[in-house]
C-alpha cells in the first residue's frame, strides 16, 4: 500500500506539483523569515560582542531614559585614571561610543552636500583611543587611525556607496554646523559585512568630545589583571565608581542587544504571520485538490477495497500520499526560503528599512519548524478528503462514471456556527475600551479567522447566486461557450466554493488593509494638519532626530520670515515615568502651534512657563497624578540634571500622530535639564521662499524645509510604505490561491475530457473552448472577490469603529470595490491560461474514447 | 498442472455438498415508498464449487445486482447469502474486508487496473494489501498461464485491452479465492480478446477447479459456462446446464419476449 501511495503521487506529477506549490510558498516564507532574522541577529550579536572582545568589564554613566538624543551621564577622565591605578586592573581605555543610545551621532555629508541618512539608520560618531588596540572593535581595511583633530576614519559602506576614499575630505555634522575632515582610513565593525544603512565616523577622543559636546567618556572598557574573574572585577569596580553603571562584558553585550532583540522578535513574528497566512490559504488549496482527486479516484480506491484493502489501509494510503507531498514541498520550500530571505532583505531596503547583513545563518530551528509546519499543514488538510476516500463503497468499482457530489450539510452548519462566533469575538474586540490589549487582539485575530473559515463553510450555499450574478456577462455576451461556462461554475458548488475561498482569504485581507490603511492615513493627515497653522516647518532630515539650536536663529533672520518659533525635544524622567519633553519659546509659540487647551487653561498659561511652569498633556497628567494647578514636580534630564517645575496648565492633542510630548516647558528650563539641547521643529510664518530658507541653513545640512502641506504628506507617507509592504506580503497568499484555481480547473477539465471532446466534435472551436474555460475561471475569481470583499469590509469596519476615538473613520470608495473586482477577473484569467490551452488542444477522437 | 498448484480446497467444497455460495429469498429494493424499485424480487440459488456459472439476462433484469449481492459488494433488502459457510449478510465492515481478501476474487468490465503500477505489481497487489508473501512459483505460473509473463513490467497504458483484462484475471486468481466473480469480463473487449479471456477463465475451472460466477449478456460467453441462469424482472426464470451458443440465444429470446 505504501508503494501504491507513492506511485500514485508519481503518476500524477502535474497535479502533485501544483498542489505542492501551494505549500512551497508558505514554507518558503517561514524558512525565509527565520534565515533573515537569524542572519540579522547574528550581525547584531557580532556588532555587540566584538565591541567587548578583549574587555572584561564596562563602566558607563547611569542611563536614565531610553532613546534620549542628548545622551546619558558620562564618566570622567579622573575616573579612568583611578581605575587604571587599581591592582586588579590590567588595562583600561575610555571611548566615546554609545551603540544603543542616540547620544553619539555624527552625520556624514555626501558629495551632494546632503546628510547621508538611510531613513533613520544610526549615524554613529566614535571617539576611540587607538593606542589601546585590544579594546578597539573596529578593524582597519585601508589607511590608518585618526591622529590629528581634522582626521576621520569612515565605514566601508559609505566609502563605497558615496565614493569616498582615503585622502578625500568629508563633511561631518554633529551638534554644531558642518565641519570638514580628511579621511585617513576606512574601517569595518567587527566581522559585520554591512551595518544596514548605519554609518560611522571615528575621530580622536578629544575631537569627538568637541564635536559632539561630550565631557569625559561614554564608556570605559576594563581588562582584568591575571587571575581576576569578570564578576569579581565588576564588583570591585562598582564599589570604586558607585555613581556609574558597571557591567561585565557579557552583561553589557546582552543589554546592548536587548532593544534590538525585541525589534527582531517583532520582525520575525510579523513575517511568520504572513507565512502562516500563506500556509492557511495553502491548506485550502490542498484540501480542495485532494477532495477532487479522491472523488476522481473513487473507482480506483473502490477496486483496492474489492481486492481486500481495509478502510484503514485506504485511509493510510491517502494520508501517506499527502504526507509525502507535504514533505517534498516543505524541502523545496525550505530551500526556496533561503533565496527568499535575500528578497525580503531587499524588500525592506527598498522601503527604507535597511537591515545589517552577515553571512546567512541556517539554524536548526529553521529546518525543524519549516519542515514540520509544511508536513503537518498538508496532512491536516488531507485528513477530511482521506476519510472521505474510505467512505466509498467497494461497489463503486463496478460502476462507471463519477459519483455526484452533494453539498455537505455539516460544512454549512459549522460555517454558520463559526460566523456567529466571529460576530461575538469581533464584537468583544471592538466594544469597550479594550482595543490594543492582549485579549482584544487575540479576539480580533480569532474573530477574523472564524469569519474567514465560517464564510468558506457557507460559501457553497452562496456560490449558485454569486455565479448567476457574475456569470451574467458571460451568459449574455459569451455565446454558447459563455453559457456552458456559467453552468460549469456551479456544477459542483462545493468545489467552486472552496476554490474561491482560497482566493477570498487573500482578497479579504488586502481589502481590510486597504480600507483600514486609508482610514488611518486620512485621520492622521487631519490630526497633523490641525496641530499647527504655521506655513513652514523645519525638521531634521529624518523628521524626528534633533538638529543644532543655532539653526533656529539663522532661520529667524532669513528674508521673508515674519514669525518663527523653535521647539526643542528630548526624553526625560518624572518620577519613574519616561516622557517626551518639549522646550518652547513662550513669546512666539502661540499662533504657530495650536494648543488644544483643557480644563480652562488658556494661552495666558504660556506666560507662566517663563517662571518655571509646565504645560502637561491631559492624559499624561492624569496618569501621573499631576492634576492640580501649581502642583510641584521635578524633571530629570537624561544626563541626570534636575529642574524644579510646577503645573501651569493642560493641553490635549490628537491621540494619533501628536507632534508634542507630555511635558512642555520654556526653553530656559529645557536647556538646563538637557545640556546638549537640540531643536525638533522650527515653525515659520511669513512669505519666505523655500530657497531663501534653505540658504540660511547652508551650514546645517541635516535639516529639511517643508511647507505645511508637504510636511503633513511626508509624515503620513510612511503609512504608504507600510501598506505597500503589507500588499507585497499578502500577494503571496493570493498567488497561492491562484495555484489552487489552476489546479481545480486542470482537474475539472480532465474530469470532463469526454465532454470537451463531444463539444469539439459538434463544432466548438479551440478558441471557444479556451473562452469557455476562461469564463468559468473568471466566474470563480469573481466569486472569490465577491466573498472576500465583504469579509474584508466587515473586519475593517470593526477595527475602524474601535479606533473611532482616534478620529479614524470607515470610508468606502467605489474605486476600492472596482479594484477588487478587477483583481478577481485578473486572477480568473491568469489561472485559466494553462488549463484552457490544454483543453483546446485535446485530441477530439481520443477524448471521446477516454475512459 | 501439479496438485500443488490446486487453488481449491476440494475437501471443504465437498463437505458443503459442493455448494460454495448459497442464497435464499433475495430481495433488493432501491428507494422508498411510491418511487421504490425492486431490482430483485425473491431469488434463491446455489453455486456449485469447481464450475463456471453464467448469469444472463436483458438490461435491467437485475443480473448485476444479483452478482453484487453474492459478492458482498451490496447488501440485500431481504434474504440471506452464505459464502463458504459464512452468512455474509450479517458481516460487519471488517469481516467483509477479510472475506474479500481471502475468499473472493473480482474481474470487472473496465479492468480497473491501477495505472501507475506495472502488470506484475497489479497482480500481486492483493497479496501486498493483505500483507502476505508472494509465492514466486505460483506467480510465475499464473503470469505464464494468462500470457503476460513477457509484459509483466509494462504499465496498463502499454497493454492492449485483452492483455489488461488478463492481468485483471491474474489479479483475481493470485489469492486462490474460493469463488471468482466476473462482471461482464468481455463487455469491453473485441471478439478475439474476448475469446482469450474466456478461454483463460475456462482453463482456471478445468485445470485448477476454480469456481467462477460470470455476469454476461454475450451468448458466446455464456456458452463457455457449465450452467446458465437466466434472470428477468428480478427473478430467475431459466436454469440451463451446459449449452451451445445457439441454445443460449434461443433461451435468451424466449426470456426477453416474455
Amino acid at each position: 500500500m505504501t508503494r501504491v501511495a507513492l506511485k500514485g503521487l508519481l503518476g500524477r506529477k502535474v497535479r502533485a506539483v501544483l498542489t505542492g506549490l501551494a505549500v512551497v510558498l508558505g514554507v518558503a516564507m517561514v524558512s525565509g523569515s527565520f534565515v533573515l532574522t537569524d542572519t540579522i541577529s547574528k550581525a547584531f550579536t557580532s556588532i555587540f560582542s566584538s565591541a567587548y572582545d578583549h574587555t572584561d568589564a564596562v563602566v558607563s554613566g547611569k542611563k536614565l531614559v531610553d532613546y534620549s538624543s542628548s545622551g546619558n551621564a558620562t564618566v570622567s577622565q579622573a575616573t579612568l585614571e583611578r581605575i587604571r591605578r587599581q591592582p586588579y586592573v590590567a588595562a583600561a581605555a575610555g571611548a566615546i561610543a554609545d551603540l544603543s543610545g542616540d547620544s553619539t551621532h555624527a552625520k556624514l555629508i555626501g558629495h551632494d552636500g546632503k546628510a547621508i541618512d538611510h531613513s533613520g539608520a544610526p549615524t554613529f560618531g566614535f571617539g576611540i583611543d587607538t593606542s589601546q588596540p585590544r579594546f578597539n572593535p573596529l578593524k582597519l581595511e585601508a589607511g590608518r587611525w585618526a591622529m590629528a583633530p581634522d582626521e576621520v576614519v569612515i565605514d566601508p559602506d559609505t566609502a563605497k556607496n558615496e565614493h569616498f576614499s582615503v585622502g578625500d575630505t568629508i563633511g561631518v555634522a554633529a551638534v554644531g554646523p558642518v565641519q570638514r575632515f580628511r579621511i585617513v582610513g576606512i574601517a569595518k565593525y567587527g566581522d559585520v559585512e554591512s551595518l544596514g544603512g548605519a554609518t560611522f565616523a571615528v575621530f580622536t577622543v578629544p575631537e569627538a568630545r568637541r564635536l559632539m559636546h561630550i565631557d569625559g567618556y561614554t564608556t570605559i572598557a576594563v581588562a582584568a589583571a591575571h587571575g581576576v574573574s569578570q564578576d569579581e572585577l565588576a564588583g570591585r569596580l562598582q564599589r570604586l565608581v558607585p555613581s556609574g553603571t558597571v557591567k561585565t562584558a557579557t552583561e553589557q553585550a546582552a543589554s546592548d542587544k536587548k532593544g534590538v532583540a525585541g525589534f527582531l522578535t517583532f520582525i520575525r513574528s510579523f513575517l511568520l504571520g504572513f507565512g502562516g497566512i500563506a500556509l492557511f490559504v495553502g491548506a485550502f488549496v490542498i484540501f480542495n485538490t485532494l477532495s477532487i482527486t479522491v472523488a476522481q479516484r473513487t473507482r480506483e480506491l473502490a477496486t483496492l477495497r474489492t481486492i481486500g484493502a481495509s478502510r484503514r489501509q485506504v485511509l493510510r494510503s491517502v494520508i501517506l500520499e499527502s504526507a509525502a507531498l507535504g514533505a517534498l514541498a516543505s524541502v523545496i520550500g525550505l530551500l526556496a526560503g533561503f533565496g527568499l530571505a535575500k528578497g525580503l532583505s531587499s524588500l525592506f531596503g527598498a522601503l527604507g528599512l535597511g537591515l545589517p547583513q552577515a553571512a546567512p545563518v541556517y539554524a536548526t530551528h529553521t529546518f525543524v519548524v519549516s519542515l514540520l509546519l509544511g508536513v503537518v499543514v498538508t496532512v491536516l488538510a488531507g485528513v477530511v478528503p482521506a476519510v472521505r476516500a474510505t467512505r466509498g463503497a467497494p461497489i463503486a468499482a463496478a460502476r462507471g462514471g463519477l459519483p455526484q457530489k452533494v453539498r455537505s450539510r455539516r460544512a454549512t452548519i459549522v460555517g454558520v456556527v463559526l460566523l456567529a462566533l466571529a460576530a461575538f469575538l469581533l464584537g468583544y474586540a471592538v466594544t469597550g475600551n479594550r482595543l490594543g490589549s492582549g485579549s482584544s487582539l487575540l479576539a480580533l485575530a480569532l474573530g477574523a479567522l472564524a469569519l474567514i473559515t465560517g464564510t468558506a463553510g457557507v460559501a457553497s450555499r452562496l456560490v449558485s447566486t454569486l455565479a448567476w450574478l457574475f456569470g451574467a456577462p458571460a451568459r449574455r455576451w459569451g455565446g454558447a461557450a459563455g453559457r456552458i461556462a456559467s453552468e460549469n461554475a456551479v456544477r459542483n458548488p462545493q468545489r467552486t466554493a472552496s476554490t474561491a475561498a482560497a482566493l477570498m482569504i487573500g482578497i479579504a485581507l488586502v481589502s481590510f488593509v486597504a480600507v483600514l490603511g486609508k482610514g488611518v492615513h486620512d485621520s492622521m493627515n487631519n490630526a497633523i494638519s490641525g496641530q499647527f497653522p504655521a506655513q513652514w516647518i523645519v525638521t531634521s532630515k529624518n523628521g524626528w532626530s534633533g538638529y543644532p539650536v543655532s539653526a533656529g536663529a539663522a532661520l529667524a533672520k532669513a528674508p521673508g520670515v515674519a514669525r518663527s518659533t523653535e521647539i526643542r525635544g528630548d526624553r526625560g524622567l518624572i518620577g519613574d515615568t519616561q516622557v517626551n519633553v518639549n522646550g518652547v519659546d513662550p513669546s512666539t509659540v502661540d499662533g504657530l502651534y495650536r494648543f488644544g487647551w483643557k480644563r480652562g487653561t488658556t494661552a495666558a498659561a504660556l506666560a507662566e512657563l517663563q517662571s518655571g511652569g509646565a504645560i502637561l498633556k491631559e492624559t499624561f497628567a492624569k496618569k501621573n497624578h499631576l492634576t492640580q494647578l501649581g502642583q510641584r514636580f521635578v524633571l530629570l534630564g537624561s544626563s541626570g540634571k534636575r529642574v524644579a517645575l510646577h503645573v501651569a496648565g493642560f493641553y490635549e492633542s490628537s491621540r494619533i500622530a501628536e507632534l508634542l510630548g507630555g511635558v512642555i516647558v520654556a526653553q530656559r528650563e529645557f536647556d538646563a535639564a538637557f545640556p546638549r539641547a537640540m531643536d525638533q521643529f522650527t515653525l515659520i510664518d511669513g512669505t519666505p521662499t523655500k530657497a531663501a530658507l534653505q540658504r540660511s541653513l547652508a551650514v546645517f545640512p541635516d535639516t529639511k524645509v517643508q511647507t505645511h502641506d508637504e510636511f503633513v504628506k511626508n509624515q503620513t507617507s510612511f503609512m504608504n510604505s507600510i501598506l505597500n509592504l503589507l500588499y507585497v506580503l499578502l500577494a503571496l497568499s493570493v498567488v497561492v490561491s491562484l495555484f489552487g484555481m489552476i489546479n481545480t480547473l486542470v482537474l475539472s477539465v480532465w474530469e470532463r475530457t469526454r465532454e470537451v471532446g463531444m463539444l469539439r466534435a459538434i463544432g466548438l472551436s479551440r478558441r471557444q473552448t479556451r473562452r469557455m474555460i476562461r469564463q468559468e475561471s473568471v466566474v470563480t475569481g469573481l466569486i472569490g472577490a465577491g466573498l472576500g470583499l465583504p469579509v474584508g469590509l466587515v473586519l475593517a469596519y470593526a477595527v475602524t469603529h474601535a479606533l473611532s476615538r482616534f478620529g479614524v473613520a470607515f470610508e468606502l470608495q467605489a474605486t476600492t470595490l472596482v479594484k477588487f473586482l478587477v483583481i478577481g477577473v485578473a486572477a480568473g484569467v491568469l489561472a485559466a491560461v494553462a488549463p484552457a490551452r490544454r483543453a483546446s488542444r485535446l485530441n477530439v477522437l481520443a477524448a471521446l474514447q477516454y475512459e | 498442472m501439479t496438485a500443488l498448484a490446486l487453488p481449491i480446497d476440494r475437501d471443504a467444497a465437498d463437505r458443503a455438498d459442493g455448494v460454495v455460495v448459497m442464497a435464499g429469498g433475495l430481495v433488493r429494493r432501491y428507494g422508498e415508498g411510491d418511487t421504490a424499485v425492486e431490482a430483485l424480487r425473491g431469488v434463491s440459488l446455489g453455486i456449485e464449487a469447481g464450475r463456471m456459472t453464467a448469469i444472463m439476462g436483458p438490461s435491467g433484469s437485475g443480473k448485476s445486482t444479483l452478482m453484487h449481492l453474492l459478492a458482498g459488494l451490496d447488501t440485500p433488502t431481504e434474504g440471506k447469502i452464505v459464502v463458504d459457510g459464512v452468512d455474509i449478510t450479517a458481516l460487519n465492515e471488517k469481516k467483509l474486508t477479510k472475506l474479500r481478501r481471502d475468499t473472493i476474487g473480482f474481474v470487472f468490465q473496465f479492468f480497473n487496473l491501477l495505472p501507475m503500477l506495472t502488470a506484475e505489481e497489479n497482480v500481486t497487489l492483493p497479496l501486498q494489501i493483505a500483507g502476505k508473501k508472494v509465492d514466486r512459483t505460483w506467480l510465475d505460473e499464473l503470469l505464464a498461464t494468462v500470457g503476460i509473463a513477457e509484459r509483466r513490467n509494462h504499465r496498463p497504458a502499454e497493454l492492449s485491452g485483452g492483455q489488461q483484462q488478463r492481468v485483471a484475471v491474474a489479479r483475481a486468481l493470485v489469492t486462490k479465492p474460493k469463488v471468482l466473480f466476473a462482471d461482464e469480463p468481455t463487455g469491453n473487449l473485441d471478439s478475439s480478446s474476448s475469446k482469450e479471456v474466456l478461454g483463460l477463465l475456462r482453463r482456471a475451472v478445468d485445470e485448477w477447479g476454480q469456481t467462477i460466477v460470470m455476469v454476461t449478456h454475450d451468448a458466446g460467453a455464456a456458452a463457455m459456462a457449465d450452467r446458465i441462469l437466466f434472470i428477468a424482472d428480478g427473478r430467475i426464470v431459466r436454469d440451463l446446464e451446459e449449452s451451445t451458443a445457439a441454445e443460449v440465444l434461443a433461451a435468451m429470446q424466449e426470456v426477453s419476449s416474455r
